[in-house]
């Protein structure tokens, strides 16, 4: 679809929206919205695509309550002000529009994920994705470091060659919020894996001892929980060239859901998770058996850490047999580790020793 | 209290009195510095009530703490009271034990002649300085003044100085004394005590002039003065052995059956003539040569004679208009919410001794949620400023489950927390202290049962206009939908797709669906304005009978428009709202009239012939209507209405899911 066809079918779909709310109060009943529950409880695993989507439990907004009334309210703003921004050729970040709602009586969004989260109620309602609405995300800086060759459309269309290790500084090549073909387009590569890492500090460290260009290496630092362009860009490389991924992260409830996130779609945006996980996407560490096995310094788990590991029990995402381990060996010994705790035997202890050792295990070094 | 008495009389000729005193600090109320002062502030202030209530005058109370050095202290306390006559000051003042309230029992401040004189000794022992007293009567036209000490060795007042002087005042009597002591802030401090002085003794006047700072007076809030207490004589039911002795020994009476009949209340000259029979006593017997077998037999023969219960009319409780009073206007900055409307119970006995409790409770406002509640605890309408764990007044308040009334409470047992302050007076002829510091109301299962039910009944008034205000909000949340966003919405919507706004009257009954009571009162140029609204916000037209409890013949009755259906017992009034059709609203108007502001604060208004959960701003009328509702005291049941209306919801609710989808922490 071409850009205006994809506008002009998201105006159509956001009309629709509000034809409905029309059309349920001219008819005198209390106007009400069906949205997929997005819970845990209700993200099944798509076997084609071989990530986890949204079921068919659905919720209800409706203006019965003081919130549901403010929602479809802010959902009536929200449209015409997308309405108004296709006709005008412009563009707004999410933390704009968040702004923009300063100016919306009774419906001031009170943060901003509220508005984040209700252009994603949009996409999921629609079928269509917040770039088709002119919202985008602002940058969020990913980095890559590695033997890769892309081409990227700069703003004054120009198309330019980089090179993410010799034509960029120590701090690596910074992914754009579009990651897209007509935005990025891979040209080459001889590298023979993606290594995706949760810390900054993990991710220079790897380009310090050149693990890079030791071990063919594409090193892609995630910045915590990471954004869809991050996702999406792993995703592409891992089907365009071929890349087998792997994730790096800390030893705790929550780097086990960035991998989740990476590897199956997070619960938040299931409905693009075919568009964003990489399912064949493996998790190098810290598990809780590199805690016992590498003898690494820890930190007791806080309350919220034992919720989250607890919570993590019940979601399907994590239902196999090496995460059931994983977490019961977490809880059980109540223990964390930073990925960095493995400066305990050295600097290079985490190049030469840890990931040779588990990279080995799961094939990817040989 | 007869106890010491007895060990004062038996030490006397042993021991010199200072020594009894020191012996007795803690019981007597000196035994810190903080207490010292505050003890002796509120025996003199005890005083200049009882006497200011005996002769029917409205108090006017001045308390003046000086700071003299590092620990020396005076403080002066002067009252208008009817004066004492000369010969009398020096034993009232400076002799332990003197007075005539022993075997007399009387809803007193002071229940023994301990505490003034006390002051004095106190004094005198840590400053080796004499009080000066200065007391007027009305027919006399100069004040008698004098400095005064105890003779320590003989218990005996002894005069230094005595003058007559000028005072231009009627009548009334001070004190200055000096003393050790520490003035302190806080929850036990003189302005607490005298802050809780004035909320129980709402018509008097009470000014205090503290070491430092500006001096605070607290209004008076009513012209009534009580009405003197009668004494009365001690039940037989609960008197002891010891004291049916010490009463026996000090009679006048030369014969047991005058003994029993002139000392004891309820024993007329037949049944004391029952009695002797019965005991085995000869009736003619002297008082004094009673035995402790004797003695014994008698208690035992009283316990079997039939003998009334005891009198009741000799309390003075402080009634539920003036406790009102008396809160508000001493607690007026903390802003409350709400008073609830006290409660005053009938007067109960224990071991003979005729007892009344009232309970008042402040909520809201500027009070601290996060808290314990606060307790203020009054006997005979003295503030009780030490032991509140020993009392039982705090068990009581313990023993209540608050979590049904509005407060929390772990595990429905304890002192609950919130915004709240709880009143309790217990009124009697004899009050039970756990010890002889009188700080402490002991735990006597007639009283403790008293209290609880007096906080339950309470703490459903609270209930009630918690009740009320809950529902109130919850309504005008759903008008906030009805009149601002589903207007939005609509106009918002049309606009998009290009049509006209639509018509909402549907969507709007559709999402209230209640009749919707609201009710106000306003009070100016002495009548009291009643507006009764009722919107009809369902999609049918609704007939019901509105209920009020209101003093009928206070009502105006040219302001009422829609004459009542029924009027019961004078103050239950009951309308007969015959139609009001869909969107529409009805008003029901009237005046009152003759009442004092306090009198009459908030509606109580009730529905019924609807459904409960059709109607929100007031509430069905209670099973209990017929049955008096302002007596009934047992537990409310737990409000189960709440969630049944969440539970009609028929679709999840999108927004209001509790499970955190985000993956971050």
């Amino acid at each position: 679809m071409k850009n205006s066809e994809r506008h002009q079918n998201a105006v159509d779909k956001l009309t629709g929206i509000a034809q409905e709310v029309y059309d349920q109060l001219d008819g005198g009943k209390i106007p009400k919205m069906m949205i997929p529950l997005r819970t845990k409880s209700n993200i099944r695993f798509d076997s084609k695509a071989a990530v986890w989507k949204y079921g068919k439990a659905m919720g209800a907004r409706s203006a019965k309550k003081l919130t549901g009334a403010q929602m479809l309210l802010r959902t009536m703003y929200m449209l015409e002000f997308i309405e108004d921004m296709i006709k005008d050729s412009k563009s707004s970040t999410l933390r704009e529009m968040y702004y923009i709602s300063e100016g919306w009586p009774k419906a001031k969004f009170s943060a901003q994920d509220e508005s984040n989260m209700l252009a994603e109620d949009l996409e999921i309602i629609t079928g269509c994705m917040r770039e088709d609405f002119k919202l985008r995300p602002e940058e969020d800086g990913a980095r890559v470091m590695g033997n890769i060759t892309i081409q990227e459309t700069d703003r004054k269309g120009k198309k330019k060659k980089i090179n993410c290790r010799d034509d960029v500084g120590d701090s690596g090549y910074g992914v754009p919020y579009n990651v897209e073909k007509e935005k990025i387009e891979f040209v080459d590569s001889d590298a023979d894996f993606i290594i995706a890492i949760e810390t900054g500090g993990m991710f220079d460290r790897l380009v310090e001892n050149k693990f890079d260009e030791d071990a063919h290496a594409v090193v892609v630092h995630l910045k915590g929980q990471p954004a869809r362009s991050t996702r999406r860009f792993i995703k592409r490389l891992n089907e365009e060239m071929k890349l087998p991924v792997v994730t790096f992260t800390d030893g705790d409830p929550w780097s086990f859901r960035i991998h989740a996130s990476i590897a199956y779609g997070a619960i938040k945006t299931a409905h693009i998770s075919e568009y964003l996980a990489t399912p064949t996407a493996e998790f190098v560490g810290i598990t809780a058996s590199d805690i016992l096995n590498y003898e690494l310094p820890t930190d007791k788990l806080n309350d919220k850490d034992i919720q989250a590991l607890n919570a993590e029990k019940t979601d399907p995402r994590f239902k196999d047999e090496f995460w059931k381990h994983e977490i019961d060996l977490m809880l059980e010994i109540g223990k964390k580790a930073e990925q960095q705790a493995l400066a305990k035997y050295g600097l290079d202890y985490v190049t030469d020793t840890y990931l040779p050792e588990k990279l080995g295990q799961l094939g990817i070094l040989k | 209290m007869a106890s010491i008495a007895h060990e004062l009389a038996k030490n006397q000729k042993e021991i010199s009195v200072s020594e009894f005193f020191e012996k007795n600090k803690q019981i007597l109320g000196f035994d810190s510095l903080t207490r010292a002062l505050i003890t002796s502030v509120k025996e003199t202030v005890d005083n200049s009530l009882d006497a200011c209530e005996d002769a029917s005058i409205l108090p006017e109370i001045l308390v003046k703490i000086e700071k003299m050095d590092n620990t020396e202290y005076k403080l002066t306390e002067e009252d208008n009271g009817p004066g004492i006559v000369k010969a009398q000051v020096p034993n009232v003042f400076a002799r332990l034990l003197y007075g005539s309230r022993f075997h007399t029992r009387a809803q007193r401040r002071g229940q023994q002649g301990i505490g003034v004189s006390a002051v004095v000794m106190y004094s005198q022992l840590t400053t080796g300085k004499a009080a000066t007293v200065r007391s007027k009567i009305s027919d006399e036209d100069t004040a008698y003044e004098c400095d005064l000490i105890l003779d320590t060795k003989k218990n005996r007042p002894e005069r230094l100085r005595e003058d007559r002087v000028i005072w231009d005042r009627e009548h009334g009597t001070s004190i200055q004394v000096h003393l050790k002591g520490k003035y302190m802030g806080g929850k036990q401090s003189v302005f607490e005590y005298l802050k809780g002085t004035a909320i129980v003794n709402p018509h008097a006047k009470i000014t205090f002039v503290p070491p430092e700072g500006v001096p605070i007076v607290f209004e008076r809030a009513s012209d009534q003065v009580p009405p003197p207490t009668k004494p009365v004589m001690p039940h037989p039911e609960g008197v002891e052995l010891g004291e049916l002795l010490s009463m026996a020994k000090y009679t006048e009476s030369l014969k047991m059956t005058s003994f029993l009949s002139s000392e004891f209340s309820r024993i007329s000259n037949r049944v004391a003539k029952e009695v002797c029979e019965l005991a085995g006593v000869p009736p003619e017997q002297r008082p004094t040569k009673l035995t402790l077998e004797q003695a014994g037999a008698v208690l035992e023969a009283m316990k079997k004679v039939r003998i009334m219960a005891p009198e009741t009319d000799c309390l003075s409780p402080i009634g539920e208009t003036l406790i009102r009073k008396g809160l508000k206007n001493v607690l007026g900055d903390v802003k409350a919410e709400f008073y609830a409307p006290p409660i005053t119970r009938e007067p109960k006995v224990f071991a003979g001794n005729p007892f009344i409790v009232e309970v008042g409770i402040v909520y809201g406002g500027e009070l601290s949620k996060e808290e314990p509640v606060q307790i203020l605890r009054f006997a005979n309408r003295v503030p009780l400023m030490y032991q509140q764990g020993a009392c039982a007044t705090t068990q009581a308040i313990e023993n209540v489950d608050w979590r049904r009334y509005g407060l929390e409470q772990r595990g429905g047992h304890g002192i609950p927390f919130g915004p709240a302050i709880i009143m309790v007076h217990l009124a009697s002829t004899k009050i039970p202290f756990t010890s002889e510091s009188k700080e402490a109301v002991a735990n006597i299962p007639e009283i403790k049962e008293e209290i609880e039910l007096a906080l339950k009944a309470c703490a459903r008034r609270l209930k009630t206009h918690l009740n009320k205000a809950e529902k109130k909000s919850k309504a005008k949340v759903k008008f906030e939908i009805v009149q601002d966003i589903i207007p939005m919405i609509a106009e918002k919507s049309a606009k998009i797709v290009g049509k006209p706004v639509p018509e909402l009257s549907g969507t709007i009954t559709k999402i209230m669906n209640v009749v919707w009571i609201d009710d106000e009162v306003s009070y100016e140029k002495k009548r009291h304005h009643v507006l009764v609204r009722i919107y009809n916000y369902t999609p049918k037209s609704q007939g019901f009978h509105l209920h009020m409890v209101v003093p009928f013949d206070k009502i105006d009755p040219k302001s009422l428009e829609l004459q009542p259906l029924e009027v019961r017992d004078g103050n239950k009034v009951t309308w007969d709202i015959k139609r009001v059709s869909s969107t529409e609203e009805f008003q029901l108007k009237f005046d009152l009239t003759g009442l004092s502001q306090e009198e009459y604060g908030e509606n109580e208004v009730y529905v019924s012939g609807i459904d409960a959960a059709s109607v929100i701003g007031v509430d069905v009328l209670p099973g209990d209507w017929d049955l008096e509702h302002l007596k009934i005291t047992g537990e409310l049941p737990v409000d189960e209405g709440a969630a049944a209306e969440e539970g009609e919801e028929e679709d999840v609710d999108y927004d209001e899911g509790a499970e955190v989808i985000k993956d971050e922490e």
